[in-house]
């Protein structure tokens, strides 16, 4: 296992450059959440040079879509979502300045090579392990398209979130060499 | 005639939804405590624990294991001799779902294929109805996640593939998933029938308990020698490197069209959630 990071939003270059895939992180801060159909009202938004309801540089957005929260709680579960289908939108928001992304699977080849030119990271969370992520959010509420539902942006403070680094500053990918180190043939 | 009221059915299938999406079964949790055992990788045991964990957390403070709980799928068997008073029986389940995801704080996870609207109560479901002989009801209410249902596939092999071409199809469909349904995964696979009967035999496979033999022995071998051939894949708990990428393969298989050979593969991630209620 690699090393284990504490990470503080908003980052800067600094805290991510010294991340290597397989290295450990736990996040706290505010981060933000947004799926496919936020994404698109985003990527709309910056076409039309208009203001955006989230910050972007020095940022971490988190692929999740919660489930409703029960009474007295915050949030309910939540996991990551599958990230590829955010993958068309992922470098242009790596070039206004994101800093990390959380999700669950592989990234395309455009999104790793935006992470390396921009310094961006992205790092994966346990799919399916939604009860367990929610005891790291502390509090949550929604900031923009209320009618997406669950794919609303929310914006999370979050405590000792964790996740894996998977796709570094450098190109690497924890999904080719970890499943590369196991396999055999 | 036996009677069954709509409102038994509506309760049942709204108590089974949320159980279902609240408390990972036993069968699931044991293949999940032995999987720890032969995993080698230290980042895949870690992921192992989190899983168990995340399950009793789930259990205790009734939150749902994922915030996917999924399209609600439900396998039902109706003895002939069973009537449903007080309304039609898809407008039953049906409410049983709106009801159970509603009251259960599920999430609602289905939209318009375009428009991306989300129809808010997680209708329409999907039901497979079979007619049985006998007097009684039995549901199961099987939420499926969207990230390994994506990875899913069909193929409508030639004959002459063979096992060699079906086994090679398979493990190249886990393959290409790689980590994107979440393993450790379960495989579901429908061999014969037509186009649509093995998606449904593939899909229907995955109600086995785990840990159970598939009946017919020839298949509960391939089951084996499938699941050895996956592990080897090298791609591990959440796709990140490790020896258990599945946790199963469960096979069912029928007669099919003297031209053709189908062949549906259905990746189920472990949040393999299935609560059968005979009524
Ligand atoms: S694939 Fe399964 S475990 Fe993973 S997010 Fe979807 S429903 Fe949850």
């Amino acid at each position: 296992m690699g090393k284990e990071y504490h990470l503080k939003t908003p980052l800067s270059v600094e805290d991510i450059e010294p991340l290597r895939s397989g290295d450990r992180v736990t996040i706290s801060g505010i981060i933000y959440t947004a799926r496919d159909a936020a994404h698109r009202k985003i990527m709309e938004l910056i076409e039309a040079e208009k203001e955006l309801p989230i910050p972007i540089e020095g940022q971490i957005i988190y692929y999740v879509g919660p489930s409703p929260a029960p009474p007295g709680r915050v949030i309910g579960a939540a996991g990551p979502t599958t990230s590829y289908r955010m993958d068309p939108f992922a470098p242009k928001l790596l070039e206004l300045g994101l800093k990390g992304m959380i999700g669950k699977g592989k990234r395309s080849k455009e999104v790793i090579e935006a992470m390396v030119r921009h310094k961006g990271v992205y790092m994966a969370a346990i799919g399916g392990a939604g009860a367990l992520m929610a005891r790291a959010i502390k509090a949550a509420r929604v900031v923009a398209y209320e009618e997406l539902g669950p794919e609303a942006v929310r914006e999370l403070r979050v405590e000792s979130l964790p996740a894996i680094v998977v796709n570094d500053t450098l190109g690497n990918d924890l999904y080719v060499e970890g499943q590369k180190k196991y396999r055999i043939n | 005639m036996r009677e069954i009221s709509t409102q038994t059915i509506v309760d049942a299938v709204k108590d089974a939804s949320i159980q279902a999406n609240l408390e990972l079964g036993d069968d699931v949790v044991q293949a999940l405590e032995s999987a720890l055992e032969y995993e080698e990788s230290n980042v895949g045991k870690d992921i192992i624990k989190k899983l168990l964990e995340n399950a009793r957390i789930a259990r205790e403070e009734r939150i749902p294991i994922c915030q996917d709980t999924g399209v609600a799928v439900l396998f039902v068997e109706l003895g002939q001799e069973v009537s449903v008073k007080g309304g039609g029986l898809h407008q039953a389940l049906e409410e049983g779902i709106r009801k159970g995801y509603k009251e259960g704080f599920l999430r609602k996870s289905v939209c318009h294929p375009f428009t991306r609207k989300n129809t808010g109560d997680n209708t329409p479901i999907i039901v497979h109805l079979d007619l049985v002989s006998g007097d009684k009801l039995k549901i199961w209410v099987v939420p499926k996640g969207g990230g390994s249902e994506n990875m899913s596939r069909l193929f409508m092999l030639l004959p002459s593939a063979g096992w060699a071409g079906v086994k090679e199809k398979i493990v190249q469909t886990v393959a290409e998933a790689g980590p994107n349904p979440c393993p450790p995964t379960i495989i579901g696979v429908g061999i014969g029938g037509n186009f649509e009967r093995s998606a449904i035999l593939a899909k229907k496979s995955l109600l086995r308990a785990l840990g159970t033999p598939n009946p017919d022995p020839e298949l509960d071998e391939i089951e084996q020698e499938l699941l050895t051939e996956i592990n080897k894949t090298g791609i591990g708990p959440q796709g990140l490197g490790g020896r258990v990428t599945s946790l199963a393969v469960h096979i069912l298989m029928m007669p099919c069209h003297i031209a053709s050979l189908p062949l549906a593969v259905n990746i189920q991630c472990h949040a393999s959630r299935h609560v059968e209620v005979v009524l």
